[in-house]
C-alpha cells in the first residue's frame, strides 16, 4: 500500500501524472482547506470584537473626553 | 562534457545551484537582522559579530572536513558498511575536484549549497543563546553543528545512499529533520546548560518577557529568511536528470527534477507547497498567539518547516493543514518547556525549528506511508516508525546530546557564559565607552578648530 499509488519507481515517467497522496480525495481535502480558511475569518473577527471591547473599557473616561476636545 | 546537450545540462545545473546559493545568503542576512532586532541595545555589536563570524568559521571547517564527511559517512553506522574512503577522497580539500577544474563544474556549487545549509544550522543555534553566551563558546558549537553533526545526519538521512534511507525508509525532502530538528535539538541541549538571562524568571519561576528592541528589524529579518528559504527549497532538488544517470528502477527516457534521494518531483510542486504551508503557519499562529507579530511570522516559518519533509509530494491542501497544525503544537510546547524547565530561548528557535522539524518528519511517515523512499531497489518504503526513529536521531542523538556534553565541558572550564557583571552592563559596554570617547574627542577638536578660526 502506498498513499501516492506507486510502491516503487520502476515506471516510465512519461506515463506518470499526479503523485500526491490520497488521490481521489481532492474534494474533501479542498473542503477541509476552505473550512480552515473561513473558520479563520470567523475566529479572527470574533477575537477582534472581544479585544476591542476590552480595550474600550481600559480607557479613562475623562482622558477620552479630553482627547475629543483636542480634535 | 562530451556533446552539447551534456554541456547544456551541466552548465544549467551549475548555474541553478549558484543561484540558490545567492538566494540562501539572504537567510543569513535575515538571521543577523533578527538576532540584532531581538537583542537589547547594549548587546547589539556582540550579537551581530557572533552570528557574522559563523560564516568564515563554518566555511573553512566545511571545506577542510565537512564535505568529506557527507561523502564518506552515508553508511558509517554499526552494521552498515563503514566509511566510504573512495567517495570521501574525491571530496577532500586536497582533491582536484575541490578547486578550479574544467572536468568538474558541479562540486563547487553543490558544496556551496550544502555550506549555506551549514550556516543556517549554526545560525539557528546562535539566535537562541543571545545576550549571555561567550562568542568563543558559540563559535565552537557553530563549527560542531555546521561542519560535523548536521553533515553526519545529512550523510545518513539526506543522501541517496544513506543507511537511514535504505533501512528506515527515511524521507525528509526539504530538511524538516536534517536541518531544523537537529539545530533545534542542539539549541535545547546548549540552553539546558547555559541557563536563562538574568531576570528572565521571577522568584516563583514565572517567565518574564524580554521584548525585542526593534520589532521591525525582527520582521524584515524573518521575511528575508522566508526569501532565502525559496533558494533553500530549490537547492534541495536536482534540477534535471535522466533515468540512465539515476541508474535506478525508473524506466524510459523522460528527464525529471528530483529530490535529494533522486525520487521524482518538480519545482511547480514545491512552489505550491511552500506557499500553502507558509500560509497555514501564518494563519494558525496568528490565532493561537492572539495576533502576536513575533509568533505569527515565526509561525509562518514553522509552517514551512513542518511540511518540508514531504513537500516534494504533498497536495497543497495537505501542506496547508500540516503547516497550520505543526506551529500550534510547537507554540504550546515552547511555553510548556519554558515554564517547566526554565529554558530561555530568546528567539523561539527550539520551537520553530526543533519541535516543528521533529513533528514534520513524524507526520510525513503517516501521510506518505508506503511511498518509495528511493528509486533504487531494496530500500525500505516511507513509514511512520522509520520517520519517528529518524526524528529521534535528528533531534536527540545528533542534536541535543552532543550540545549538552560539549556545553557541560565548557561550563566546567568556565568558558561557556559571560560573567554576570558584563551581562548586566551589556556586552557592548567597552565599545560604547570607546564610541562616546571618540565622539567627545572629535567634537572637542572641531570646537577648537572653530575657535582658532574666529
Amino acid at each position: 500500500m502506498s498513499t501516492i499509488g506507486y510502491e516503487n519507481w520502476a515506471v516510465d515517467l512519461a506515463d506518470v501524472g499526479a503523485i500526491y497522496p490520497f488521490q481521489g480525495f481532492e474534494l474533501p481535502m479542498v473542503i477541509a482547506g476552505v473550512v480552515f480558511w473561513l473558520g479563520w475569518h470567523i475566529t479572527q473577527a470574533r477575537r477582534e470584537t472581544k479585544h476591542m471591547e476590552e480595550v474600550m473599557k481600559m480607557g479613562d473616561p475623562e482622558k477620552i473626553a479630553k482627547m475629543l476636545e483636542r480634535y | 562534457m562530451d556533446g552539447n546537450l551534456n554541456a547544456l545540462t551541466t552548465i544549467f545545473t551549475e548555474f541553478y545551484y549558484w543561484v540558490t546559493v545567492v538566494f540562501m545568503f539572504l537567510i543569513h542576512v535575515g538571521f543577523c537582522m533578527y538576532e540584532v532586532g531581538a537583542s537589547r541595545r547594549k548587546n547589539h555589536m556582540h550579537t551581530l559579530m557572533k552570528n557574522v563570524m559563523i560564516i568564515p568559521l563554518v566555511t573553512v571547517s566545511f571545506f577542510f572536513f565537512g564535505w568529506w564527511i557527507y561523502w564518506a559517512f552515508p553508511n558509517f553506522f554499526p552494521g552498515m558498511g563503514g566509511i566510504d574512503w573512495a567517495a570521501g577522497k574525491a571530496n577532500l580539500p586536497t582533491s582536484p575536484n575541490m578547486a578550479t577544474n574544467l572536468e568538474d563544474r558541479i562540486t563547487g556549487v553543490f558544496w556551496a549549497a550544502f555550506l549555506l545549509f551549514s550556516w543556517t544550522a549554526a545560525s539557528i543555534v546562535s539566535g537562541s543563546v543571545i545576550e549571555r553566551i561567550r562568542s568563543s563558546a558559540l563559535w565552537v558549537h557553530a563549527v560542531l553543528i555546521g561542519s560535523v553533526w548536521w553533515i553526519i545526519d545529512a550523510a545518513w538521512g539526506w543522501h541517496w545512499d544513506g543507511w537511514m534511507v535504505k533501512v528506515l525508509g527515511y524521507h525528509d525532502a526539504y530538511a524538516s529533520g536534517v536541518i531544523h530538528a537537529i539545530a533545534g535539538g542542539y539549541a535545547l541541549g546548549l540552553l539546558f546548560v547555559l541557563g536563562p538571562r538574568i531576570g528572565k524568571f521571577a522568584k516563583d519561576g514565572t517567565p518574564r518577557d524580554i521584548p525585542p528592541h526593534n520589532p521591525w528589524m525582527v520582521t524584515i529579518g524573518l521575511f528575508l529568511i522566508y526569501t532565502g528559504f525559496w533558494g533553500f527549497y530549490a537547492a534541495c532538488n536536482v534540477p534535471l536528470i535522466s533515468p540512465e544517470v539515476i541508474d535506478g528502477q525508473i524506466t524510459g527516457t523522460t528527464w525529471t527534477a528530483t529530490n535529494i534521494y533522486l525520487g521524482p518531483t518538480s519545482l511547480g510542486a514545491i512552489t505550491f507547497n511552500f506557499l500553502l504551508s507558509l500560509s497555514g503557519g501564518l494563519m494558525a499562529t496568528y490565532i493561537v498567539s492572539k495576533g502576536d507579530a513575533f509568533w505569527t511570522f515565526s509561525g509562518g516559518l514553522a509552517g514551512i518547516i513542518g511540511a518540508s519533509a514531504g513537500n516534494d509530494l504533498y497536495h497543497p491542501m495537505q501542506a496547508l493543514l500540516i503547516g497550520a497544525i505543526v506551529p500550534v503544537i510547537a507554540y504550546k510546547l515552547h511555553y510548556w518547556v519554558e515554564k517547566k524547565f526554565k529554558i530561555d530561548d530568546a528567539v523561539g528557535a527550539v520551537a520553530v525549528h526543533g519541535y516543528a522539524g521533529f513533528l514534520g518528519v513524524a507526520i510525513a511517515g503517516f501521510v506518505l506511508w508506503g511511498v518509495p523512499s528511493s528509486p533504487y531497489e531494496g530500500y525500505a518504503a516511507i513509514n511512520p516508525l522509520g520517520q519517528f526513529i529518524g526524528a529521534i536521531i535528528m533531534f536527540f542523538v545528533l542534536g541535543f546530546c552532543p550540545a549538552y556534553v560539549v556545553a557541560r565541558i565548557q561550563a566546567a572550564y568556565g568558558t561557556l557564559r559571560i560573567p554576570p557583571e558584563i551581562e548586566l552592563q551589556g556586552l557592548d559596554f567597552a565599545e560604547h565607552h570607546a564610541y562616546e570617547d571618540a565622539v567627545a574627542e572629535i567634537t572637542a577638536a572641531n570646537h577648537k578648530h572653530l575657535t582658532a578660526k574666529s
